[in-house]
């Protein structure tokens, strides 16, 4: 299925030219419009991808994305693992968001841990009616009465808080002095806000910095000793066990962790962040935003980096070091080192059976192109990339630092267009989500979700990598693809074909 | 260095290595302000007591783990029973995205629904704007048959008016005026997804019996011999329809599966994404007006569904998720009434293989307490064939059943000795179900997948029959009604069994004594 490589850049620019201007006439001329802001082919050199983002979707193409209360609840606050995050409003959201995020954490859930519980107000109709806010109020009474060793509560709004002009605020701070100053932390993650879940991410910062930062007694006795080698670990959900496989490297170079925001954190994690001598943010999409805050505020350097594949891992590792001493730089060559057999064997193991494979993705705000050095570290070639959330800054990180000349990019791509793209490219591999997998297994294509690590994980530092290209293996090299058509259908027919 | 390249250690075992357990261990006494372990383990007792049981029954305001969903995931279920319809949710579209996910995880098949994305603007000035966009778009791209509008929460609290917004979509040319565009109100805070599921499915037969909101005459009803069949929101509809349809075949009776998911939820690998497939024709849907009766397999999914029927002269028979001998003699006896069609001798000895297959295993089921929870039809099914096993319902609790399901559950209690000492449980919540497992506990549990936590906490096996089920694969091919349904139910109880009385006896020189190669 892989491009021939005699297949040049300016053949592949062309033929990417004509898929966007095919697939966008399928659309009434409005739309077309609109659409074609989103589609572009990469031209090396550019500052950014050429694409415009963070904007609406369009009412019926069915786009990927999710809401504010997903970028949220699921995303930023969901894994805060000592605390009580209530899904305000009807039952639903908290129901189809519960526990599918697979953000690992010890602890014993329902006593003194709660990432894995759905807790929901679950509005009935008089609730919409007469407002909410009592009811409220008495979830958080029998809150304290029933889960005594929660630390905090968030409340995590639907859309109908929003629009039924519900004063959560006020309910949290009653609340919260008639608790001895419990964080009670109200979030105004309403759904309809914004155009995906990236609002959700900058509310749900805000929330921090302005319900737990501000609330934090600044006379308050530090819970350790500082120590200069401390540092935060931002933006890692713990996904499969991501932040583990990250924070140990992180350890293993001489730097002591001393939170992680927010898979497997605590609010005590979060409060004792301002101590940090660094933050390093893996998810900038998710959460730039309470890292700039922090800069701005407590004047604590942030650092981007990327843990999937040795190249990139290598590479962060030496950049996180130099804000460090020498100490810690050597810490980072020894770690390197010491791992570089473990990748040796990874890459001797999987490379020979990946090389020249090509790869399509659509993930997040992140992964679309923080994934992709770890499949060239594997031989492998990303063809097509989107984000479902990203902002332009989010495309110029991608077009100056990871894709190649010619790469077809696609912005919130909808269903249709993901599907031609697919059946026109026939990539060796898709990596997307749980609503694109079956339709591209269907079409024969492999496929691996790249928000749950198709169950699988870690994926980061590596430990993950040698998952990461474990599974990729399994995905593209699975008997079951060369058995997708029947023997006895012998009429040529195009391998993929997308629904008319 | 835990992780090795021939054998690529999984989260399962990567993490207990003794390098990460320090590091975890570390991070908790560190960072992470623990509670004094004494007092965790204080408190999870306590949580155990009847003390504690108390104040959670006493709970007025907060739900904790609900067994129920929302009112549009059912109508999205609907939708796609029928021919080439894709489902159109008005509101916001982060919740289309998670009902999409929600029936993939189940099914591990393609969900497509699409929204109107509806957002801060449409709030204060309301989504028509967003519904003519999107049915046009919608209708453009998909080249969909029909097109079935609900609605989510948002849309309802502003209030959107779904009959005067399609109009003036077609009035602005986003679908020509005769396409279909059935639709239901359906908000989020009333009744759960079998609501959904019953608006959705009464909207649709509405507009093609009753004038398509008053843009075609009303159809008149030449009654025919056929009957009409409703699943209702079903885990099960890929192996329950198929079975139905099987056993409608057996029997010569011609009928009309409205809202048949059975193939869309089904579709094959075979190098063709089918976005469409299966499904209730428009045209059956229409004639389904003349047929002489309508059966529903589940009575809480078509409350006003059924009623709707009725009104056109249909006679109208709801079951209750039938399960078992005794509920699948009922079912067949109805339909053989109703259609005049005998049942057939190959059904009979289906039957008697179901009560040879109970013969043969009952002696391991008698006098087990179960525990119970789900959809309100789904608990009476089980309930009611585990009496016909001999073995005590103990706990049944549905989230979304009320007081009248509550009083036929009783009923069917009532029925039984076995039912005695049985409990019924409307609108509690699996937090309720904790309790009651640590202070009436029970031998096994039956639910969906998110029962696997109170298996944890209380140690009770989960036998996983419901829906959602996202952590075993298939389980929804296989049919739960007719005769071989009851088959299938009670091997998965069966398997559950013995391997728990396997798992307690393997105990070398301790408990292995019992560990029989015969069972």
């Amino acid at each position: 299925m892989s491009l021939s490589p005699a297949q040049s850049v300016a053949e592949i620019k062309s033929r990417n030219k004509a898929l966007i201007e095919e697939v966008l006439k399928v659309y009434p001329e409005k739309t077309a419009k609109r659409r074609a802001k989103h589609l572009n082919v990469h031209e090396q050199g550019k500052q950014d991808c050429g694409v415009k983002s963070n904007i609406k979707s369009i009412p019926g193409v069915m786009t990927i994305r999710g809401c504010a209360y997903a970028g949220s609840k699921g995303v930023v606050w969901g894994p805060i693992k000592d605390m009580i995050h209530i899904s305000h409003g009807p039952v639903g959201c908290g129901q189809y968001s519960w526990a599918a995020r697979r953000n690992y954490y010890i602890g014993t859930t329902g006593i003194d841990t709660f990432v894995t519980m759905q807790f929901t107000s679950d509005f009935q109709e008089k609730d919409i009616v007469f407002g909410g806010d009592k009811k409220l109020a008495k979830i958080m009474d029998e809150i304290q009465e029933l889960f005594p060793l929660n630390n905090g509560i968030t409340v995590q709004s639907e859309c109908p808080i929003g629009l039924i002009g519900d004063d959560i605020e006020a309910v949290s701070k009653q609340k919260s002095k008639e608790y001895d100053g419990k964080t009670i932390v109200p979030v105004r993650c309403e759904g309809f806000r914004g155009v995906s879940q990236s609002l959700g991410h900058h509310i749900a910062n805000d929330a921090i910095r302005d319900w737990v930062f501000d609330k934090m007694d600044p006379n308050a006795a530090p819970r350790f000793e500082p120590t200069p080698y401390d540092v935060a670990i931002i933006g890692d959900y713990n996904i499969g066990g991501d932040a583990w496989s990250s924070r140990i490297l992180l350890e293993e170079m001489g730097l002591r962790v001393i939170a992680q925001w927010s898979g497997d954190g605590s609010l005590a994690e979060l409060e004792a962040t301002p101590k940090a001598k660094l933050n390093v943010l893996h998810c900038y999409r998710s959460m730039n935003y309470i890292s700039r805050h922090m800069e701005e505020k407590y004047g604590i350097p942030w650092c981007e980096y990327n843990f999937f594949g040795p190249s990139k891992i290598a590479e962060s590792l030496r950049k996180i070091a130099s804000y460090f001493d020498d100490k810690i730089k050597e810490g980072a060559e020894r770690v390197i080192a010491k791992y570089q057999p473990l990748m040796d064997a990874v890459i001797a193991k999987y490379r020979p059976r990946l090389e020249g494979k090509t790869v399509m993705l659509f993930v997040g705000g992140l992964r679309p192109r923080h994934v992709i050095g770890a499949y060239e570290d594997l031989g492998m070639e990303v063809v097509g990339t989107g984000y479902e959330f990203g902002h332009n800054d989010d495309y110029q990180r991608t077009a100056q630092h990871y894709v190649k000349d010619g790469t077809l990019i696609y912005d919130d791509v909808t269903g249709y267009e993901f599907e031609r793209f697919v059946e026109k490219i026939q990539p060796d591999l898709v990596g997307s989500g749980i609503k694109e997998k079956y339709v591209f297994q269907k079409m024969g294509v492999p496929f691996r979700q790249m928000h749950s690590w198709d169950y699988s994980g870690p994926y980061h530092g590596y430990d993950g990598f040698a998952i990461f290209a474990r599974d990729m293996d399994m995905a593209i090299n699975a008997p079951v693809w060369k058995m997708a058509k029947a023997p006895w259908k012998t009429a040529p027919a195009p391998i993929l074909q997308a629904a008319e | 260095m835990p992780q090795n390249a021939d054998n690529v250690l999984d989260h399962f075992d990567l993490f207990r290595g003794p390098e990460y357990q320090q590091m975890l261990a570390n991070k908790k006494k560190m960072f992470e302000n623990p509670r004094d372990p004494a007092e965790v383990e204080r408190v999870r007792e306590w949580a155990k007591t009847p003390e504690y049981r108390e104040k959670n029954f006493a709970r007025e305001a907060l739900t904790v783990n609900p067994a129920k969903a929302c009112q549009p995931l059912g109508a999205v279920f609907a939708a796609v029973g029928f021919e080439g319809t894709i489902p159109f949710v008005h509101g916001s579209q982060g919740c289309v995205a998670y009902y999409r996910s929600h029936l993939s995880r189940h099914f591990k098949e393609p969900s497509s629904c699409v929204s109107s994305s509806m957002t801060e603007d449409a709030a204060v000035f309301g989504g028509l704007n967003n519904m003519i966009d999107g049915l046009a778009n919608t209708y453009n791209m998909y080249k969909p048959k029909m097109i079935a509008v609900s609605t989510t929460c948002m849309a309802e609290v502003i209030g959107d008016d779904l009959n005067a917004f399609i109009k003036t979509s077609k009035e602005k040319g986003s679908v020509p005026a005769e396409y279909d565009v059935p639709f239901a109100h359906t908000p989020a805070f009333v009744g759960s997804h079998v609501t959904g599921y019953d608006n959705a499915l009464k909207g649709i037969i509405e507009h093609f019996w009753d004038g398509k909101a008053g843009t075609a005459p009303k159809l008149e009803r030449q009654v025919n011999e056929t009957i009409n069949f409703i699943g209702g929101f079903d885990g099960y509809t890929v192996g329950n329809i198929r079975e139905i349809k099987r056993i409608f075949g057996l029997m010569g009776v011609e009928a009309t599966i409205l809202a048949d998911n059975s193939e869309v939820f089904d579709t094959p690998t075979d190098g063709e994404f089918r976005m469409y497939d299966g499904g209730t024709t428009l045209a059956e849907t229409e004639k389904a007006l003349n047929a002489k009766a309508t059966i529903s397999m589940q009575e809480y999914c078509t409350e006003k569904t059924l009623p709707l029927i009725k009104e056109h002269g249909q006679e109208t028979v709801a079951f209750n998720h039938p399960i078992g001998v005794t509920a699948t003699d009922k079912f067949l006896l109805e339909i053989s009434r109703i259609t005049g069609k005998p049942i057939p001798l190959a059904l009979e000895k289906e039957r008697g293989r179901l009560v040879d297959a109970i013969a043969d295993s009952s002696a391991h089921i008698h006098g087990k307490k179960f525990a119970i929870y789900g959809d309100p039809d789904l608990c009476l099914g089980l309930a009611g064939f585990l009496l016909e096993l001999g073995a005590e319902p103990t706990h049944v609790l549905a989230t979304n059943g009320g007081k009248a399901w509550a009083e036929k559950v009783q009923k069917l209690f009532d029925s039984s000795p076995f039912g005695k000492n049985c409990h019924v449980y409307p609108g509690k919540d699996l937090w309720h179900m904790r309790s009651l497992l640590f202070t009436e506990p029970v031998d096994f549990l039956i639910g969906n997948t998110y029962g696997k936590y109170l298996e944890r906490d209380t140690g009770t096996p989960l036998i996983r029959i419901g829906f959602p089920i996202f952590d075993r694969h298939h389980h929804h091919r296989y049919p739960v009604w007719g005769y071989q349904g009851g088959l299938n139910t009670l091997v998965w109880i069966l398997d559950r069994i013995f391997e728990s009385i396997d798992a307690n006896t393997n105990v070398p020189a301790k408990s292995d004594y019992s560990f029989d190669i015969i069972r």
